[in-house]
């Protein structure tokens, strides 16, 4: 079921390819079917779930048999939750393109295509598997930026694909030297994991560790390689910008949870205090940034970074806490605030940009956060959304940030006392920037220039109403989501310790 | 040795033979096929050539064994180049059948390739220094030849004397370092060449290795021997300088490795050092200089001794199971891949007339199909899954790290992220770029057919590689008995 879920949305993408170019209808049709299809799958997998049962709906086939490679998948309640997350801001992407008029059977097949791509990457449990499906996501990503993206799009996306592919063929290199240390050699990732086979070799693993950071820190993206991240975002078309906020950027912290935290503690403890320090320094130069931004579309980007930063020091605290029992229960605490954020911030920042898309692309047509005022009285809907996923990405106690955020800090002050108080100070920033943000565009004298706007229609409202819904049904009521989360957590603390 | 004997090694040159009747066979169509119609003389040569696979095929689970007195292999080493020149020289012809078509002596044309091909396989099987003088000389005389194919064409007149010179002085300097190898082994088997060299002095080793890398570096387009190559492939047919930047890259290979890993102990003269170091300047020359190229032939050029410096990476950690093996698997996929590229810039250089990147604008609109497959040939060669490149370059960067060779791994992917640059400089313009008119392109059935068989190719060994690693493996375990 596993397999179905990840490779549907590949097959309608390749079937949509051999559509005649006229019948639109049909094309969007099928990516809508697909997408959602895989998500009720998905749905029925995750009844299905048993909670603290380890790895589940495993699927292992043999694949390139010369080199021990296996098509080898399966769902832990750390992949599980952002395989839903990738499913669902798919299909909400896929209603939300649904007005896309240029060239739209390039745009649904390698849409689908970046879907079959983040749902493996979540799911596999080979290395070389993960690999290509971390390749994969790049592709699409590259032709959605470069296609249909914004004025300055070329340059952001050959900057996306540069960037990330240093990463990843870092991570390619930091994964065979994991293979020929194994005994016998092996790309299996869990195989991998209780083998440690770079346990008792201080500079080999302390190599691959960077290979691995280097992958997973530009894409997360941690302080100094976000600089990819605000051109990417503000170059990409909306749904664009909605995946690889929601989704692309978790596939770093994943990366960090997945592999780094298992399978390399001993350097990772070594090196936590430069990573926390590099999360800090992200928290603080996000929010910074972000605060100073008129762009709209700018600010959400850079509160990416600060909020990505809140999950690396959740990570990083974790790690730093390995070997020492008496903060293990901090450590498992800073990882559950850690995976429910990158969970959260999928949700919220998803929820944001399709907000900045509503404004952007069919109505203003600019972003600029002073050009507007007093929208609150002209759409009402919209103002409610947006202030929801605001006060959500502040941290607003009730709403889904804040329980993630809660966790991270309690977590963290157990183990980085002194860059947990000052990472804090982030969460005023923040405040203080969605705030000033919210008053300027929907307080204040109505700016008569935008007096015949409409409030959203029905499209809009499929796309962003479910958001919102999460993020108080999380945020007051986080105990599912939490419970899967901690049972796999808790497995990976006492695996490390 | 008696007539029984000769008679089994003929058998064991069934390939070769097969090919010399079929070249022989098309020249005398070509003597009665009236003009127009010579398109039947690729048609027969290309069928011919396809045909040879049968024996081919049935020669891979043969015991590796020499024939005729021990100056020729017959091993799953040979095999395997067999196998890359079948494929390079079908799918060449099969594309050069729309360009050609317009040239005169046409048939000619298909008759030099069959022969090349012949060469080529003599190249990859030849035991003996004799042998593989006149194997290299051969397939550098038909080379010269097509190269310069375009009679009326003053570029193609500079690509075959440029092709010429450069490569006469090179076979020399390649054989002053043969005399020195026979002076020092007194042999000219390579077999015996390998243990009478163990006693021999150091630096005279070390001399005749550089003289004959010279020649050996010519083939394959190795820094510093590569200067030819971009005004070569420029100016010669876009067929002609497919077919060489594959074929004759790959039976470059072959000789490169049957002499060099085959002859010399790394442990008396470290050619291993030597040769890692030539494949990263040569991975970086080839890259950084492919950077600002605007005609593609010259990028594919550059691009193609970038490759050479990433297949060296197999030469030098050719220790283990990983090397060898990624260097023939890399040879394969680069084969279809960098084939594919070549024909998408034959359909362009005979519909548009023209060779120049910025042309291509739009052709995502214009040719979907082949705008597609050029778009997985780019990414195939950039390195990115599943692709039979990314395969090969994971085989081989696998061998350098089993090796130690940690410097040259990092190396390669820092080159695998320089090149991605101008890769995508091509994607970008088919895709991005707007078509400056929307007239759907007219894509010849044959070049459609190759064009399809190099994207298939290039997609299965990145999907499937086993039955591909399994073939490599058996190919490259035979060479070290």
């Amino acid at each position: 079921m596993l397999s179905l879920i990840i490779f549907l949305p590949l097959v309608g993408g390749i079937f949509i390819l051999f559509t005649s170019k006229g019948n639109e209808a049909l094309m969007k049709g099928v990516a809508l079917g697909t997408s959602l299809g895989s998500t009720i799958f998905l749905v029925f997998l995750t009844v299905l779930y048993k909670i603290g049962g380890g790895m589940q709906f495993v699927e292992q086939h043999s694949w390139i048999s010369n080199l021990g490679i296996t098509y080898h998948v399966g769902v832990d309640g750390l992949s599980l939750p952002l395989i839903a997350l990738t499913a669902l801001l798919s299909v909400l992407s896929v209603v939300y393109s649904w007005r896309i008029e240029v060239r739209l059977k390039e745009y649904l097949f390698l849409f689908l295509l970046l879907e079959t791509g983040m749902l493996g990457v979540f799911a596999a449990l080979d290395f070389f598997l993960f690999y290509i499906f971390w390749e994969i996501t790049l592709v699409p990503m590259y032709f959605l930026i470069a296609i249909w993206g914004g004025p300055r799009r070329e340059y952001a996306a050959i900057k996306f694909f540069l960037y990330t592919l240093v990463g990843s063929l870092a991570m390619l290199l930091a994964i065979l030297l994991m293979y020929f240390n194994s005994d016998p050699h092996t790309f299996n990732m869990l195989a991998l994991t209780q083998q440690q086979p770079l346990a008792g070799k201080p500079v080999l693993a302390a190599l691959a560790f960077w290979g691995f950071f280097f992958a997973f820190a530009i894409k997360v993206p941690m302080w100094p390689f976000h600089t990819w991240l605000p051109d990417a975002h503000v170059e990409a078309p909306t749904a664009g910008s909605v995946i690889l906020a929601g989704v692309l950027l978790k596939m770093g912290t994943y990366g960090f949870v997945r592999i780094s935290l298992p399978m390399l503690p001993d350097v990772f403890r070594a090196y936590a205090p430069a990573v926390a320090v590099l999360a800090l320094l992200g928290i603080v130069y996000g929010a910074l940034v972000a605060l100073a931004q008129t762009d709209l579309k700018k600010l959400v980007a850079y509160s990416s970074v600060n909020h990505m930063g809140y999950v690396m020091l959740g990570v990083a605290a974790a790690a730093a806490a390995f070997g020492v029992p008496e903060k293990a229960a901090a450590a498992a605490t800073a990882l559950n605030g850690a995976v429910f954020e990158m969970v959260a911030h999928g949700i919220v920042t998803g929820a944001l940009f399709l907000i900045v898309g509503v404004l952007y692309d069919y109505r203003a047509h600019t972003r600029g956060v002073n050009e507007f005022g007093g929208l609150g009285v002209r759409l009402p809907v919209y103002t409610g959304i947006t202030t929801i996923a605001m006060l959500a990405s502040l941290g607003l106690p009730g709403l889904m940030g804040f329980v993630a955020e809660f966790f991270i800090f309690v977590g963290s002050f157990g183990i980085f006392p002194y860059l947990t108080a000052v990472a804090v100070t982030g969460v005023v920033f923040t405040a203080a920037m969605f705030l000033w943000t919210l008053q300027r565009i929907f307080l204040g004298p109505v700016n008569e220039r935008w007096a015949a706007l409409p409030d959203m229609d029905t499209r809009e409202k499929v796309s962003l109403v479910p958001l919102a819904v999460l993020m108080v049904v999380f945020g007051l009521f986080p105990k599912p989501l939490l419970d899967m989360i901690n049972a796999a957590m808790a497995v990976l603390v006492t695996a490390v310790r | 040795m008696n007539l029984a004997n000769l008679q089994a090694d003929l058998w064991s040159l069934v390939p070769e033979l097969w090919l010399v009747a079929v070249g022989l066979l098309a020249l005398l169509a070509d003597l009665v096929i009236p003009r127009g119609r010579k398109a039947a003389v690729g048609v027969l040569a290309m069928s011919g050539v396809l045909m040879a696979l049968i024996p081919v095929a049935s020669m891979i689970p043969w015991q590796a064994r020499t024939v005729l007195f021990g100056t020729y292999a017959v091993d799953g080493f040979a095999v395997f180049f067999k196998l890359i020149a079948i494929v390079a020289t079908v799918l060449v012809i099969l594309s050069a059948m729309d360009a050609m078509g317009r040239q005169a002596f046409e048939g000619e044309f298909y008759v030099l390739l069959v022969f090349t091909a012949v060469g080529l396989m003599m190249m990859a099987a030849s035991t003996d220094l004799i042998l593989l003088a006149l194997a290299i000389e051969y397939v550098s005389l038909t080379s010269y030849v097509l190269a310069g194919f375009l009679k009326a064409n003053p570029k193609s007149n500079e690509a075959g004397i440029k092709y010429f010179l450069f490569g006469a002085s090179a076979s020399a300097v390649m054989f002053y370092g043969f005399s020195f190898v026979y002076g020092l082994a007194g042999t000219t088997n390579l077999a015996q060449i390998a243990v009478r060299l163990a006693g021999a002095p150091a630096p005279a080793l070390y001399l005749a290795l550089a003289l004959m890398l010279a020649g050996f570096g010519f083939k394959i387009s190795m820094v510093p021997f590569h200067q030819w190559t971009p005004d070569v492939y420029e100016g010669a047919p876009t067929p002609v300088a497919a077919f060489l930047s594959v074929g004759s890259k790959a039976a470059g290979f072959a000789v490169l490795v049957r002499v060099v890993v085959g002859t010399f102990d790394p442990a008396r003269v470290n050619w291993v050092l030597l040769i890692a170091v030539l494949s990263a300047v040569t991975m970086t020359v080839g890259n950084l200089l492919a950077l600002p190229q605007r005609n593609i032939k010259r990028m594919l050029a550059y691009s193609s001794i970038a490759h050479a410096g990433f297949i060296l990476i197999g030469v030098a950690a050719f220790q283990g199971n990983f090397g060898m093996p990624g260097l023939l698997i890399y040879l394969l996929g680069y084969t279809f891949t960098q084939l594919g590229a070549f024909f998408v810039a034959t359909l362009i250089g005979t519909r548009l007339g023209t060779d120049e990147i910025p042309d291509y604008a739009g052709l995502a609109q214009r040719a979907p199909v082949s705008a597609l497959l050029m778009a997985i040939f780019m990414l195939s060669l950039t390195g990115i899954p599943p692709t039979a490149v990314f395969f090969g370059k994971f085989y081989v960067l696998a061998a350098a790290i089993d090796n130690g060779l940690l410097w040259l791994a990092v190396v390669g992917i820092v080159n695998s992220v320089i090149s991605l640059y101008y890769y995508v400089g091509v994607i970008r313009a088919m895709y991005v770029m707007p078509a400056p008119s929307s007239a759907p392109l007219v894509e010849p059935a044959a070049l459609q057919v190759a064009l399809g068989v190099a994207g298939l190719g290039t997609l299965a060994i990145g999907l499937y590689p086993d039955p591909v690693i399994a073939l490599a493996r058996s190919a490259a375990f035979l060479l070290r008995m």
